[in-house]
């Protein structure tokens, strides 16, 4: 009764491009943005954050990232988990003060950038990355497209095992955050507080996301769909391919290499490169993009949301509340998620996003339908 | 007819047209064995409506995939303004300013029908990667100044209606003038026009023979266009191609063409359609 748009007229082009063009819905965004920024880190405690929000704000970061490159440009990618950990490492390294060697010698080394610009370069380097492996796109499509992003995906894992400069010659292999602070406050590290790190990653994807929606509504959006949609008019239309594909490669990149730094920073703070960035990764994040809505950047987040808060809920209904035994749930989670991914990729390519716009639809018109 | 070889003439309802815009010389394509164009010489002046007609099979949408970048023929030569066209790709001849349509609708499925005409603009939109993350300012503007372009055209059309409306929820014909107004809105100085009236009705073919005929009068865009309907070719255009076989066997006003025994032959006597 009170979700209308009857009598919310447009008067000028820039009112009709607003993101949230109905006033409700605007509204809804400031509220949930002040609830997200002041309110939640007076609540938070270290469960919640650890296995709720942290996962939460980082996956739907990668999601944003590769819903640029697959729901929008209509370009498969495998590698998600390597290109996350392209973001970790670099990130690391800029933490750390990266080391150029030439010929067995030191010849310098940067000094150590603060945790802001270690997870800035952590998604520069990715782009770059990104690109590099973007190039293929040109000449192979769909299913071939898929394995060499696969071949990325082990390539990078093996480069960060193999390689000892990336983790600073440690004898464990693993790399770990030291502790480093904004504005005295510490957000990577053992001690840093909880709702430091939480509004830490809650920066990056607010900012991450209003760019993506940027990006998509504009040109560069309208080059990807366009991509996707049908790449022959595309380039009637005047659309270079190789640029609209390897721009949406960085950006795509950019993204998930930023979730890589802050999942390894921020959230994990060690990281063994096999474990946490495999192939399980890469697939994680794709079904985020799937069961959330191709091509949607609220799908991202709605994505991200159910596959992170699914596991809890089993965990703690199921393990916790009916007193299954965990394996149980966990193998129940598997086959929920696999169904939902055959359901959704059959009946609803674009995810619970559409779902939700359906119901606002339908909302819109109760209680009088006709 | 008047005297082609001088700098333009004057079309039976006084229409000015000027000199040679896009110069085919001597084009010959092939598919491995088979022929597609053998040899075909002809030209499009600026403001005309030149059409290509001929069976199926003649060769026609192979000429206008040379025109725009999609075949490269083994010979000849293409010339757009008085210079020699280099080897160009299907983009770039989009840039130069050629817009056109496809015999089976070319459309983005997943966008509306506003998205689709928005992205006949992107040959105008210049905004870098960061104005456009930023929007405030110089890439809202840009998409507002587009904008006003495209609904311009969407009401010269009259799709304001389905302006929201997913493109694949529509009927075959509002896609054929939803791929005109994309192609519109690039704002061509040549349009090529494959098949534009295939599969309509006749109350359709009058919209869309309205519609050309205007987007020639007020923007004086210079259109070529295939079109199987003689009846319908001999009212828009100003000169016409004749192919058959992938040879051309006429080319002058309707009323040359149209008494000409050769193409008399390949529609009538001799009809492989
Ligand atoms: N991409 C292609 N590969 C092979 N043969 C082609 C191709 N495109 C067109 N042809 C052939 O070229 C000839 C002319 O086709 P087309 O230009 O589509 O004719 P029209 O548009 O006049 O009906 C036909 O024999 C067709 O089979
Ligand atoms: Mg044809």
């Amino acid at each position: 009764m009170f979700y209308r748009e009857a009598g919310d007229f447009k008067t000028s082009y820039v009112d009709d491009n607003q993101t949230f063009p109905i006033k409700f819905d605007r509204y809804r965004y400031y509220v949930v943005l002040f609830i997200a920024f002041a309110i939640i880190p007076f609540l938070l405690n270290d469960y919640w954050v650890n296995a709720v929000f942290m996962p939460f704000l980082i996956y739907a970061i990668a999601a944003i990232g590769l819903n640029i490159l697959v729901g929008y440009c209509g370009q498969v990618s495998l590698g998600t988990g390597g290109f996350m950990a392209v973001g970790a490492y670099s990130c690391y390294k800029f933490m750390t003060g990266v080391d150029i060697w030439w010929g067995g010698e030191l010849l310098f080394r940067l000094p150590e950038f603060n945790i802001f610009f270690s997870v800035l370069m952590g998604g520069v380097m990715t782009a770059l990355v990104g690109l590099l492996f973007g190039l293929p796109s040109l000449r192979i499509k769909g299913f071939y497209l898929a394995v060499a992003t696969l071949a990325a995906q082990f390539f990078l894992v093996w480069l960060f095992n193999r390689v000892s400069w990336f983790y600073n010659y440690s004898a464990s292999g693993q790399i770990s955050a030291p502790e480093r602070t904004l504005l005295g406050v510490a957000i990577s590290g053992p001690s840093a507080p909880a709702w430091a790190m939480y509004l830490f990653c809650l920066v990056f994807l607010a900012v991450s996301a209003i760019i993506a929606r940027n990006l998509t509504r504009g040109s560069f959006g309208r080059k990807w769909m366009a991509i996707r949609d049908m790449d022959i008019a595309a380039e009637i239309i005047g659309v270079d391919p190789l640029r609209a594909k390897l721009s949406a490669f960085g950006v795509s990149s950019f993204f998930v290499g930023i979730s890589g730094a802050l999942f390894f920073a921020v959230y994990l703070g060690a990281v063994e490169v096999g474990e946490v960035f495999g192939i399980q990764k890469s697939f994680l994040v794709l079904f985020m993009v799937i069961i959330g809505g191709l091509g949607s950047i609220f799908g991202s987040f709605a994505g991200a949301a159910f596959l992170v808060l699914l596991p809890v809920f089993l965990k703690n209904f199921l393990v916790g509340g009916l007193g299954w035994p965990t394996d149980l749930a966990a193998h129940l989670e598997f086959m929920i998620v696999g169904a939902l991914i055959i359901i959704f990729l059959i009946a609803e390519p674009h995810g619970l996003a559409q779902l939700w716009r359906v119901t606002k639809e339908k909302l819109r018109l109760w209680p009088f339908p006709h | 007819m008047n005297d082609m070889s001088t700098e333009g003439y004057v079309t039976p309802d006084g229409r000015k047209i000027g000199g040679v815009m896009m110069e085919m010389k001597n084009i010959t394509l092939r598919f491995g064995g088979v022929k597609a164009i053998t040899d075909i010489s002809f030209d499009i002046r600026e403001g005309e409506i030149r059409a290509i007609i001929g069976p199926n099979g003649a060769g026609k949408s192979s000429m206008l995939n040379v025109i725009s970048g999609f075949y490269v023929p083994q010979e000849g030569e293409v010339w757009f303004r008085g210079t020699k066209r280099p080897q160009m790709k299907p983009y770039q001849v989009a840039q130069q300013g050629i817009a056109r349509t496809f015999q089976n609708i070319a459309l983005f499925e997943g966008m509306s029908v506003l998205d689709n005409v928005m992205t006949g603009r992107l040959t105008h939109m210049k905004t870098g990667m960061i104005a456009q993350a930023i929007w405030k300012g110089k890439a809202e503007q840009e998409e507002v100044e587009n904008r006003e372009v495209v609904e311009k055209i969407i009401d010269f059309l009259e799709i304001q209606a389905i302006r929201k409306t997913p493109v694949a929820r529509l009927p075959y014909g509002l896609k054929k003038r939803v791929e005109l107004a994309r192609a519109l809105a690039a704002e061509p100085k040549l349009l090529l026009l494959d098949e534009p009236m295939a599969g309509m009705n006749v109350e359709e073919k009058e919209d869309m023979s309205r519609f050309i005929l205007d987007v020639n009068d007020e923007f004086g865009t210079t259109i070529a266009l295939i079109e199987h309907d003689m009846g319908v070719v001999m009212d828009l255009s100003d000169r016409v191609v004749v192919m058959d076989y992938g040879k051309k066997i006429g080319d002058g006003t309707p009323d040359e063409v149209r008494n000409n025994q050769a193409v008399i032959d390949a529609y009538l006597g001799v009809a492989h359609d």
